[in-house]
């Protein structure tokens, strides 16, 4: 047994509502919502958890509990690292506690996965959007969301009423490497496979395009 | 003759001082998100008190472009060339991390030669880095002639780079399970020339700035993270090595290797904008010592795993010859490179930090989510609380110190 599925075995022996989660490298469990900030402040305190690596979420979109938050820790002095998630309770809007409290580096983190999947993080002092604009009606990480991003309009509405610019979704023609082809691409790009949209049926009728993707290419 | 001494004191009560003295008036000013001295697209909100910065709330997300939205619809091979576009300052490296990253996922050991060349790749993309970050932050305190000198230097990286790997600035070298191409002929004894030449210009840069008074004057005491802080920020790199962790990830969690060579440590005592430079600088001659022991040991042997087949193209003529080769690579570039199911992160010590990605793969060859962990974000996120108290002069002088590059920020 390595010191590292030793270390997994002592933990959850202590600590009955952890359970072990699934992992290729790390030591990895899942906590309760309810027991987090007490686990996480005992890891913190008694275990030389003192890094807070990352926080981020996973959405797993029909299964439930849907999302899932991350939290990856690091001992600066054990040099090891362990992995902390705990399912959010509502599907629709889920909730998660913000551990600002711990650590400080949380607070960017939590903004961030906030901003990229909705999850609002109860206790945090200014939990609002980071990576994306203020006012944005989308979370783009959520499996719903398209590739090919939803037309919104520009944030600064000043700028949109004199110049009548819009935001258009670009037309996803595969990678950034591919030269268009003939043929239904999202067809022919497995990795390109945007359920919302094809060719032969397009996005619903107010997320549509104005114009055929295909004409938009050729005129470049 | 008489010798006048001359007290630098501390900064937030010169600053206080200041501050008593002008009266100024209290307004909200905006640097960027195009400001030559935010380096990129940062933008920051800065409330101040005549001079003196009373709150700095810093906007990112103007490089955003969603690499890990686009991470999700494409194989992982494929992704390589935009890890290119995360810290490109030294793109080399993102390459190792993603592909060592991924490896450890399909449970792949790579052979020492190429691990020896990641290395030097790793080291290369330092000193590409951190000669980037010393240039620039003599230009933000004032100092033009550093800049001349790290830059004369970092065009020879590129050089080495374009030998390497055809490119000066996107490599897109690393390949999951190997390196796209073994090292050209000669080019390990071009590397040698380059770093025994560099050698000596750090010592000048070094006698440059280091005892500058003016520089000396601009830099300490300014921008101090204490221990402390630095890690309830999460901070990585050199910015928590100058505040005296001697936290790095190459002697702590050794990967490519590293626990064969012999290399230090730097690390800072007070965590101030000068500390961190005198990190930089240190960490520089320690790369051209690993990238000597590198070349010194360079093993023989193939440049990729061969349990990799399944991941990795075959060479180009294998391909055009053989009936098993052609259907190998057909499948690598339309299924993507089978992975088992399950959840990886890995960090490796960039020239920024700790840059993470957390993989969490559920069979097939696209990753259901990947996650990248950016040290040039966690770094900034400690913006708010170190500016307040300081000159708007200092600004860009802590910024230059925090070397982040919005690119890795924003993502």
């Amino acid at each position: 047994m390595s010191a590292a599925d030793d270390f997994l075995s002592r933990l959850l022996g202590q600590f009955a509502f952890l359970s072990a989660r699934p992992s290729l490298d790390l030591p990895a469990v899942n906590c309760p919502q309810d027991q987090l900030i007490a686990f996480l402040r005992h890891l913190r305190d008694d275990r030389h958890f003192d890094l807070l690596a990352d926080v981020t979420a996973i959405d797993h979109y029909e299964e439930s509990p849907r999302y899932e938050v991350v939290y990856h820790l690091f001992s600066s002095s054990n040099h090891r690292y362990l992995r902390v998630a705990t399912p959010c309770a509502d599907n629709e809007e889920p909730h998660a506690l913000s551990i600002i409290e711990l650590w400080a580096a949380a607070d960017w983190h939590e903004r961030e996965t906030y901003d990229m999947f909705g999850i609002v993080f109860d206790g945090h002092p200014d939990l609002r959007r980071i990576l994306m604009w203020d006012g944005y009606p989308f979370y783009p990480l959520r499996k719903e969301f398209p590739l090919a991003g939803h037309e919104v309009d520009l944030p600064a509405t000043d700028v949109v009423e004199r110049t009548g610019v819009k935001v258009k979704p670009a037309p996803m023609m595969g990678g950034p490497f591919h030269a268009s082809q003939i043929g239904a691409m999202s067809k022919r790009e497995p990795r390109a496979d945007d359920e919302s949209w094809t060719e032969a049926s397009e996005k619903d009728a107010s997320q549509a395009l104005s114009e055929n993707p295909r004409e938009l290419r050729r005129d470049d | 003759m008489a010798v006048k001494e001359i007290s630098i004191g501390d900064i937030g009560a010169r600053a206080a001082a200041a501050d008593e003295e002008f009266k100024g008036d209290e307004m909200v000013i905006n640097m960027g998100p195009s400001h030559p001295a935010t380096h990129g697209v940062l933008r920051l909100k800065v409330e101040v008190n005549g001079e003196t910065v009373k709150a700095c709330d810093p906007i990112i997300g103007y490089l955003h472009r969603g690499d890990e939205k686009i991470a999700e619809n494409m194989t992982y091979n494929q992704f390589i060339p935009y890890t290119d576009r995360l810290d490109y300052i030294g793109p080399i490296h993102n390459n190792v991390t993603f592909a060592i990253a991924v490896e450890r996922l399909a449970k792949l050991e790579v052979p020492p030669r190429c691990q020896a060349i990641r290395v030097i790749c790793c080291e290369l993309a330092r000193l590409q880095s951190h000669l980037l970050g010393a240039g620039v932050y003599g230009m933000d305190t004032g100092a033009l002639t550093v800049f001349m000198y790290t830059f004369t230097q970092r065009e020879k990286l590129y050089t080495l780079m374009e030998q390497l790997t055809g490119a000066r600035f996107t490599t897109s070298y690393t390949r999951i399970g190997g390196l796209a191409r073994d090292i050209p002929e000669g080019w390990l004894g071009h590397v040698r020339k380059v770093v025994d030449e560099m050698e000596p210009v750090l010592d000048e840069i070094d006698a440059l700035l280091s005892r500058n008074r003016i520089f000396y004057d601009r830099t300490v005491g300014v921008g101090v993270i204490t221990k402390e802080d630095a890690i309830a920020y999460g901070l990585t790199g050199p910015c928590l090595r100058a505040s005296g962790v001697p936290l790095d990830l190459r002697k702590d969690k050794p990967y490519c290797g590293y626990e064969q060579y012999d290399f230090d440590v730097p690390i800072g005592t007070n965590g101030d904008s000068y500390d961190r430079w005198l990190v930089r600088l240190e960490e520089m001659r320690q790369s051209i010592r690993i990238i000597k022991q590198a070349i010194d040991k360079m093993p023989d042997g193939p440049f990729y795993a061969e349990e990799a087949k399944k991941i990795f193209a075959p060479p180009k003529k294998k391909i055009l010859t053989s009936m098993e080769e052609l259907i190998q690579n057909f499948m690598i570039v339309t299924e993507g490179p089978q992975m088992p199911p399950g959840e990886v992160y890995f960090e490796a010590e960039n020239p920024k930090g700790a840059l993470g990605f957390y993989i969490v793969s559920r069979g097939g060859g696209v990753p259901y989510r990947l996650k990248i962990r950016s040290p040039s974000f966690c770094n900034l996120s400690i913006v708010p609380k170190i500016m307040p108290g300081h000159m708007i002069a200092d600004i860009p002088v802590i910024l230059g110190s925090l070397d982040f590059v919005m690119g890795e920020c924003d993502r």
